[in-house]
């Protein structure tokens, strides 16, 4: 592995580094790589894998419970807390309220295209 | 109403365990609130020091008096009003979670994790959350982004990790029991390191909903306790089928009958780089073992040595996965950048710590074009010939024994590169890897006062009988 190869991982997988960080990777690289690659010497025989995971589906329906949402009372919107109660809004307020940057019930972000 | 004569005053959490704990407040002879109260005493005095805990909450106290109602009217189980201390990374609604990382320092759970449900629904006493390796990524706790915690019988050393806050927590008596992750080894190894019970289900067996994902093939939520019947009774009420995670089961018990068990030791896989005081305290458990009449058998498990370096191709890969959903947009710390790309460099790098983004390079690279054969395929067809051993293994034995780790708690810094570190787990990593179920027990302590700890593996879905043997170890040391 090379600094370059360093750089190329860390650009796929949104990191920066710094030149000291990418030297340390590197090394640490090198030694990780070192001890995993041992599974390429192992003689594995032909085996039918049954997996034990499967994917599991579902209806593409909407619960009942969300089909039927209505404001609580004093609420207007889903932004904000009900005048009469105090309590948010949305059942999503704590989502909401993390959202770094947002407008209104959306998260706002740079221009994407 | 209980009358304050018949109530125990000063309460001693140093000696007590969530099974005594349960019957005193079922007798009345204590509350939940005074042993709350006991604990954030404990709390108070050394969490300064240990840094395990990274947040008291502040409903505690609140919630003990909702158990002590609960257990007054008759209702409840033996988790009803007891502490227990959660890790950083499993969700409590309207609690931070921070898997002790920065990027999610002020992060809000929006919703319950399902065992979490589940003991809520006991009445459980939830004290605070537990530091953490950052993101579980660690054997030592020193990868917190809130700085490390002390191992309580050494604060030169560490607690083992990655949950390092867990185990200190139940060793320091700020709780009765915690809740940990174990994806490699994470509840076994500091339970070990700080003379606890530490036990990972069978996979599938606890949901993983409401737990920050490290590794979605591996990771499990576990008990670190003080006793095996305590581990017993948090496995029990944590345990089930969960719609709401795809690789939940319904765990159908093998039973609980090991009359006759046979105990197999894979003496070739501990040959070499184990301590020999470690080895010492093994062998004596060993003989322990054989004085209660079982059968203790020789056995070979080739493929299963190769279980770490499959560990480091699968788990790196599951990771880098598993984070890219952490980039700053709809929660955490977000860093602007010049445009969105340069958003997400900005924040991850700013909010994730050095292993962590070493990790996802990894992960990234066994997954790249040109490597993903060699490693990441070629590792999943080791890791199904390492299940198929166990698989097999378990038709000549009941249990697989070995030390949990290489070495007692180390001091910190000791591991000066990550392949070092990484090393720590040989032991427990097979268990991940193949699925099973496996606890430590604590089996002595060193010269220094350090403590040791002993790991019995058991087939998929024998968690009771696992439950058992250890009981009877436990019971002898």
């Amino acid at each position: 592995m090379e600094i370059k190869d360093v750089e190329n991982l860390a650009e796929m997988s949104k990191i920066e580094l710094t030149d000291a960080e990418k030297e340390q990777i590197l090394k640490d690289m090198d030694g990780i790589l070192g001890y995993v690659k041992q599974v390429e010497e192992v003689q594995v025989p032909d085996m039918i894998i049954e997996y034990k995971l499967r994917n599991i589906w579902r209806e593409d329906k909407i619960p009942d419970s969300l089909m039927h949402f209505s404001l609580p009372a004093g609420c207007s919107s889903l932004d904000g807390f009900s005048i009469t109660t105090g309590m948010p809004c949305s059942p999503n307020y704590i989502i909401l309220s993390q959202f770094p940057d947002k407008d209104g019930g959306c998260v706002k972000v740079k221009k994407v295209l | 109403m209980l009358t304050k004569k018949f109530m125990i005053e000063n309460i001693d959490i140093k000696n007590l365990n969530i099974e005594k704990a349960s019957e005193m407040l079922r007798d009345g002879k204590i509350t939940s609130v005074s042993l709350v109260e006991a604990c954030l005493k404990n709390i108070t005095e050394r969490n300064g020091e240990l840094n395990a805990i990274l947040e008291v909450f502040s409903d505690a106290l609140e919630n003990a008096k909702k158990a002590d109602e609960m257990i007054a009217r008759g209702e409840g189980d033996q988790l009803t009003g007891i502490p227990l201390v959660i890790k950083d990374n499993i969700f409590i609604t309207g609690k931070k979670v921070s898997a002790s990382s920065k990027i999610l320092e002020n992060y809000v759970a929006s919703y319950d994790a399902f065992v979490i449900e589940k003991l809520k629904k006991s009445g459980a006493v939830f004290i605070g959350r537990a530091n953490m390796d950052e993101f579980a990524m660690g054997s030592s706790t020193e990868n917190s982004a809130y700085g490390p915690t002390k191992n309580p019988f050494d604060i030169t050393r560490v607690p083992g990790g990655s949950s390092g806050g867990s185990a200190c927590s139940v060793a320091a008596g700020f709780c009765l029991g915690a809740l940990g992750t174990d994806t490699g080894g994470s509840i076994r190894q500091p339970a070990s390191f700080c003379g606890l019970v530490g036990m990972k289900p069978t996979y599938g067996g606890v949901s993983r909903r409401g737990t920050i994902a490290m590794s979605s093939s591996l990771d499990q939520i576990g008990p670190i306790t003080k006793t095996v019947e305590d581990a017993k009774i948090i496995f029990t009420t944590i345990v089930g089928k969960d719609s709401m995670d795809a690789t939940s089961i319904d765990l159908n018990s093998t039973g609980s009958d090991i009359s006759g068990a046979k105990i197999g030791i894979p003496r070739d896989w501990l040959k070499e780089g184990i301590d020999t005081d470690v080895m010492e305290n093994f062998n004596a458990s060993v003989e322990k073992l054989k004085k209660l009449g079982y059968e203790i058998v020789d056995i070979d498990l080739p493929y299963s040595k190769y279980s770490l370096a499959v560990y480091y191709i699968l788990m790196p890969a599951e990771v880098s996965t598993n984070l890219s959903r952490i980039d700053g947009i709809r929660y955490g710390n977000r860093v602007e950048g010049e445009n969105i790309f340069d958003t997400y460099k900005k924040s991850r790098s700013a909010g994730f710590g050095m292993e962590t983004r070493r990790r996802i390079i990894l992960g990234s690279y066994v997954l790249s074009h040109g490597y993903y054969d060699a490693y990441y395929n070629k590792a999943w067809k080791v890791r199904h010939a390492i299940e198929k051993e166990f698989e097999d293994i378990f038709k000549k034995v009941d249990f697989v024994l070995t030390p949990t780790t290489p070495s007692v708690a180390f001091k910190f810094g000791a591991k000066k590169d990550p392949l070092q570190m990484y090393l720590s787990d040989i032991f427990t990593v097979p268990a991940n890897i193949a699925g099973i179920p496996s606890l430590s027990v604590p089996s002595g302590f060193s010269k220094e006062g350090l403590p040791y700890g002993i790991q019995f593996m058991a087939p998929l879905c024998a968690d009771e009988k696992l439950f058992e043997i250890s009981l009877e170890l436990e019971e002898n040391i």
